[in-house]
């Protein structure tokens, strides 16, 4: 696999780090998504009674002071806490140092969509209890969305590029994609990227209960997520992030690096169409993933695994579904396809890069994880979603789709790695 | 307890109580918090923890620390002397 249309350099994914609900670290995560294993449960964060919605995907036992030192543990919101240990485990897991290494060289675009949530309800509590002298001189550092990538920047010392890229439940899509293309114009030897989400809050989960967008099988909180089946009712909110060390390909190989896959390519869209609805066409949709072909320089013939965005919302599930009829065309209904959603719930800004991952492992380990939970299929809903139990496939190319409100939509192309274990279907 | 409980009225001062406060906020060592000790240079606090550590003395000890002498907070010993004379003029 070449992967490449010409206009750039190769991209490798040399490292990984994952805090998720199903797990922490690649092979806990990788144990839950192969197992079917789910990761909902009661919110335990806050008292939920008057909620409709009283589930989520917690990240649990997760102890700060692994990852930084007290002060840094205090003074930063809990998305941070998250995207600095995923990071960490990233930069560990791919062998980089970057503070031995150029400042320019390795640059962060470590993304959330809700950023400091928490903070933001306990800075206005604050306010609104004891006035405006009680408000934490932490709040605006804490609040902000980008912080994370400027904590990572601090922590591990690398100074190359460094934002957040915010695009909702699409924002860690447009994450590594934005590091991909970071490398491949040669303006860092290596990105840190991905997404981290805490916003499992009382206002957060408040407002999207007033959406109608969330489950409310509160009673049986394993079997909320479950995309293309008929009994689904939204999606099910989740912490967690994932962070891959993007690097260029022939830094990698130079230095001995394991190469996990590929970054092939990537594309972006908008849908035009609604505030939060996805067009039910899925037109934007397919247009991001077209987009991401292209640029990887390979036709849809070649995909050997989708990983859906499939939130198991009834609009987004049926739209997904017509936009890989457009994109897939006549192998829309051979290639496997599934949503690791069914799993993790909905990191939001995390999403796209845990995703990332899954997609990364699946190639590696030759095992495509299920869609869980999908017990009696929506006709409208007509692909091969894996149901229920992983399946071992061989996995060159993988396309992972993430899709946010305000119609933003974000595809990747990834490629398998070299020492990958190829079992054949 | 809290450090952001109130202090009964009346109670003496206890200097390992600001200690220990400091000690939380800043995060270091308590017995690293001496009357000698520069905020910045010996315990790495910047004008934000300094200004977090306040609050906490402020809530806790039912005093305020006017605008102006922010600037004089420059080591442990001057947190004290402030607190001993917001204290005795209770």
């Amino acid at each position: 696999m070449t992967g490449s249309d010409g206009a750039g350099l190769r991209v490798a994914i040399t490292g990984m780090g994952l805090v998720t609900p199903i797990g922490t670290g690649v092979e806990a995560v990788w144990e839950s998504l192969s197992r079917g294993r789910s990761g909902i449960g009661p919110i335990t964060q806050f008292d939920t009674t008057g909620y409709p919605t009283r589930i989520a995907g917690e990240v649990r036992d997760f102890e700060p002071e692994l990852y930084m030192d007290r002060k840094t543990a205090r003074h930063v919101a809990r998305y941070c806490q998250l995207g600095l240990a995923a990071a960490r485990m990233a930069v560990e897991d791919s062998g980089l140092r970057p503070s031995t290494m150029d400042p320019d060289a390795v640059g962060v675009v470590l993304s959330s969509g809700a950023g400091g949530m928490e903070e933001i309800e306990r800075g206005h509590r604050m306010l609104m209890e004891r006035g405006v002298s009680r408000i934490s001189p932490f709040t605006a550092p804490m609040m902000i969305t980008d912080i994370a990538a400027g904590l990572v920047a601090i922590e591990l010392q690398a100074g190359g590029p460094n934002y957040a890229v915010v695009s909702a439940c699409a924002s860690s899509g447009h994450a590594i994609a934005d590091g991909f293309e970071v490398i491949r114009r040669g303006d860092a030897v290596a990105m840190i990227a991905g997404g981290a989400e805490a916003s499992l809050t009382p206002l957060m989960i408040g407002a999207f209960c007033q959406l109608s967008a969330m489950s409310r099988r509160n009673q049986d909180p394993a079997a909320a997520s479950r995309p293309f089946d008929v009994g689904r009712d939204g999606f099910v909110m989740s912490e967690g992030a994932a962070v891959l060390v993007l690097e260029e390909m022939g830094h990698a190989a130079s230095r001995g690096a394991r190469i996990w896959g590929e970054v092939l390519g990537a594309g972006a869209s908008a849908d035009m169409y609604h505030f939060t609805a996805p067009d039910p066409e899925g037109r934007g949709a397919a247009r991001a993933m077209r987009a991401a072909l292209r640029k990887a320089g390979i036709g849809p013939e070649d995909v050997d695994y989708v990983n859906a965005h499939g939130t198991s919302t009834q609009l987004g599930d049926i739209a997904e579904t017509l936009a890989l009829h457009q994109v897939l065309g006549e192998r829309a209904r051979s290639v496997p396809v599934s949503s690791t959603k069914s799993m993790t719930g909905h990191l939001l800004g995390a999403a796209g890069a845990i995703e990332a991952a899954a997609c990364v492992l699946a190639m590696d380990r030759g095992l495509v994880p299920p869609t869980i939970n999908l017990e009696d299929q929506d006709p409208q809903c007509d692909l091969d979603y894996v149901p229920n139990r992983a399946r071992p496939a061989e996995v060159r190319v993988s396309l992972s789709n993430s899709f946010g409100f305000g119609g933003h939509n974000a595809s990747l192309v990834l490629g398998r790695g070299p020492s990958a274990n190829a079992k054949g279907a | 307890m809290s450090a952001t409980d109130p202090a009964p009225a009346g109670e003496p001062l206890d200097f390992s109580e600001l200690q220990r406060m400091a000690g939380e906020i800043l995060g270091v060592d308590p017995d690293r918090v001496q009357l000698d000790v520069s905020f910045a240079r010996d315990l790495a606090a910047d004008s934000l923890d300094l200004v977090e550590l306040i609050m906490a003395i402020e809530d806790r000890y039912q005093v305020s620390l006017p605008p102006e002498r922010l600037e004089g907070m420059r080591k442990v010993g001057d947190l004290w002397e402030f607190l001993q004379e917001q204290h005795g003029a209770a």
